[in-house]
C-alpha cells in the first residue's frame, strides 16, 4: 500500500488535541458531564437523509450510530444532568471536501435551556476554542427573504418549484422533488452562497419541513426551534430545543418513515429506547451536535476535512 | 454504455447529457444541515469546449459517454479534411476542418496530436502545446531592438498570425504557445 500515511500533519494533530482539551475545559467550567455511549446500537437513525452503516456478523445485528442522540437522551431521562460526548459518528455515502463517512461529533445537552440560550453556549465554546470573530444571528425566514424575496413559512410548493427551476437541476429530476428537498436544493445553492459572505452566522427558526426533532413555536404556521451555526458557508453545528413529548417524537419518526417511503427508501424501526426514555419524562432541554473536524478546519482555514483527520482517506 | 452513480463521479469521467459528451472537471458533494445530499458538478462539453454546471441528487445516475483520447500524427489537409495516421498501426483517419477548429492553424505536418473520439468518431483535436513555425511575412525587423517591448504582426507558414517583437525577421523560426497563440522565443531549425 502506498497511501498508508496519515492525511493530517503532526502539527494539525497537535492542534486537534489542543482543541479537544479546550472543549473539555469549557464543559468542566460549565458543569457538563463527559460520557461515553455505545457506537454500535440496535436501532438505525430514522432520518431519511442519513444512510446508516449496518453491522452484521459476530453474533451482532446492528447499526453504527449517526449521532449519540438516543443514548444521551436516555441518560438525561435517567437523571444524568447536563452531558456531553466526543466520539465517532458514521454516515454512509458522505465523502468529499467537507464530509467523511467516519467523523467526530461533539454533542451536548443543557437542561432547562432553549435554543437561544444554547446558541450563547455554543458561541462561548467557539470563542474559547479560538474563534474570535462575532457571530451574527439570522432567522431562516430573513435569510430566505434576502435570497428569494418570499416567506418560507407556508410558501406554496409551486412557488418553491419556480425558485428551484432557476438552479442547474435537470427538469426531470426536479419534478420528483418533495417540499423538503426543494428547501434543501435552495439552501445548498443560493442560501449557502449568501451565508459564505457573512462569516459566522447562527441561522435559527426553520420552516416546518426542516423540523427534524425540534419543538415547534406558537406561530401560525409554526417554526421549528432549531439553529445551525455556519461559518464561511460551512455548517459547524446543529442545535435544537428538543422534543420531550414521546408521542410528538413518535409522530416525527412516523413522518420520517412516510417521507422515506415516498423517496423509495426503506423505513426503519422506531427507536423504542428513545421513546421509552421520553415517556418517563424529560424536562425542557436543548441539545446540539458540532463537527469537531469542521470546527478545526474553519479555525485553521484548512482546505479539506482530510487535512485535519489522522486518516481521512 | 454503462451508467455511473454520483458516488462514482470524479474529474475526467465522461458523461452524456442532452445528447452531448461531457467530461467532469469538478465534482463537489454538498449536503445542507440535516438535508438532502447533492453533487454539484462542472462539466466541459467535449464538442464545443463550453463549461456548464449541473446539480444532481446524490444517488442519481448519468449515462457514460464512450469517449477516448488517442494520439495520431498529422499528415496533411486537402482543404476540406485533415488526415491523421496512427503511427503504430498506420490506420488513417480524416477529420473535417470544422471539427479541428482553430487548432488547424498551428500545425504543418508530422506533429503528434491528441484526438478525442466519441463513439469512434473524432470530435476534437488538441495540437501540441508548443510548435515551431517559420515566418512567411512580416515588416522588416528593427535591428537591435530587443528591449522596447513593441510588437508587430507576423504571418506564419501555416497562415496563422502572431504578434512578435520588432527585431524578428521574415524567415525566422518561432516557438509558439498554441494555447494562448503567443510568441515564446526564436527557435533553431529542428
Amino acid at each position: 500500500m502506498s497511501n498508508w500515511q496519515p492525511t493530517a500533519s503532526p502539527a494539525a494533530l497537535r492542534r486537534r488535541a489542543e482543541l479537544l482539551a479546550r472543549v473539555r475545559e469549557h464543559f468542566l467550567m460549565t458543569n457538563a458531564l463527559e460520557v461515553t455511549t455505545p457506537v454500535l446500537g440496535a436501532y438505525a437513525s430514522a432520518e431519511p437523509t442519513l444512510e446508516n452503516l449496518v453491522v452484521s456478523g459476530g453474533g451482532v445485528q446492528g447499526f453504527l450510530r449517526t449521532s449519540p442522540e438516543s443514548a444521551l437522551k436516555r441518560l438525561l431521562a435517567a437523571g444524568s444532568g447536563d452531558v456531553y460526548e466526543i466520539g465517532p459518528a458514521f454516515r454512509g455515502n458522505e465523502y468529499g471536501r467537507l464530509h467523511l463517512t467516519e467523523f467526530t461529533l461533539l454533542e451536548w445537552y443543557r437542561l432547562g435551556k432553549n435554543h437561544h440560550q444554547l446558541m450563547d453556549d455554543v458561541a462561548a465554546l467557539i470563542a474559547s476554542a479560538g474563534y474570535s470573530d462575532g457571530i451574527l444571528r439570522l432567522t431562516y425566514a430573513d435569510l430566505f427573504q434576502s435570497c428569494f424575496a418570499c416567506d418560507p413559512h407556508g410558501v406554496g410548493t409551486e412557488e418553491l418549484m419556480v425558485l428551484a427551476g432557476h438552479l442547474p437541476l435537470s427538469p426531470e429530476s426536479l419534478a420528483g422533488y418533495d417540499r423538503s428537498m426543494l428547501f434543501d436544493a435552495l439552501f445548498a445553492h443560493r442560501m449557502s452562497a449568501r451565508l459564505s459572505e457573512l462569516g459566522a452566522v447562527f441561522v435559527y427558526d426553520f420552516p416546518l419541513e426542516l423540523r427534524a426533532y425540534a419543538r415547534l413555536d406558537d406561530a401560525n404556521p409554526p417554526a421549528a426551534q432549531r439553529f445551525e451555526l455556519i461559518i464561511d458557508g460551512i455548517e459547524i453545528a446543529n442545535g435544537y430545543y428538543e422534543i420531550t413529548n414521546a408521542d410528538e417524537q413518535a409522530a416525527c419518526f412516523a413522518a420520517e418513515n412516510t417521507l422515506a417511503q415516498s423517496r423509495g427508501i426503506a423505513p426503519v424501526q422506531s427507536d423504542e429506547f428513545w421513546l421509552a426514555a421520553l415517556r418517563t419524562g424529560l424536562p425542557p432541554v436543548a441539545g446540539v451536535a458540532l463537527g469537531i473536524e469542521r470546527l478545526q478546519l474553519v479555525l485553521e482555514s484548512a482546505a479539506t476535512i482530510a487535512d485535519v483527520t489522522a486518516f481521512g482517506q | 454504455m454503462a451508467t455511473f452513480s454520483t458516488n462514482q463521479f470524479k474529474s475526467g469521467l465522461k458523461l452524456l447529457f442532452d445528447g452531448d459528451p461531457y467530461s467532469i472537471i469538478e465534482n463537489e458533494f454538498v449536503k445542507p444541515g440535516k438535508g438532502q445530499a447533492f453533487n454539484r458538478i462542472k462539466l466541459r462539453n467535449l464538442k464545443t469546449g463550453r463549461v456548464i454546471e449541473k446539480t444532481m441528487k446524490s444517488g442519481e445516475s448519468a449515462e457514460g459517454a464512450d469517449v477516448v483520447d488517442v494520439e495520431f500524427q498529422y499528415l496533411y489537409n486537402d482543404g476540406e479534411d485533415w488526415h491523421f495516421m496512427n503511427p503504430q498501426t498506420f490506420e488513417q483517419i480524416t477529420i473535417p476542418l470544422a471539427v479541428a477548429g482553430d487548432a488547424a492553424k498551428w500545425i504543418k505536418g508530422q506533429e503528434m496530436c491528441e484526438i478525442t473520439l466519441w463513439n469512434d468518431l473524432p470530435i476534437a483535436v488538441v495540437v501540441p502545446n508548443f510548435v515551431v513555425l517559420q515566418i512567411e511575412a512580416t515588416d522588416p525587423g528593427v535591428r537591435g531592438d530587443t528591449a522596447s517591448g513593441g510588437t508587430k504582426p507576423a504571418t506564419m507558414e501555416t497562415g496563422a498570425v502572431v504578434k512578435v517583437p520588432l527585431f524578428i525577421e521574415q524567415g525566422d523560426l518561432l516557438r509558439i504557445d498554441t494555447r494562448t497563440g503567443e510568441y515564446v522565443s526564436r527557435a533553431k531549425e529542428e
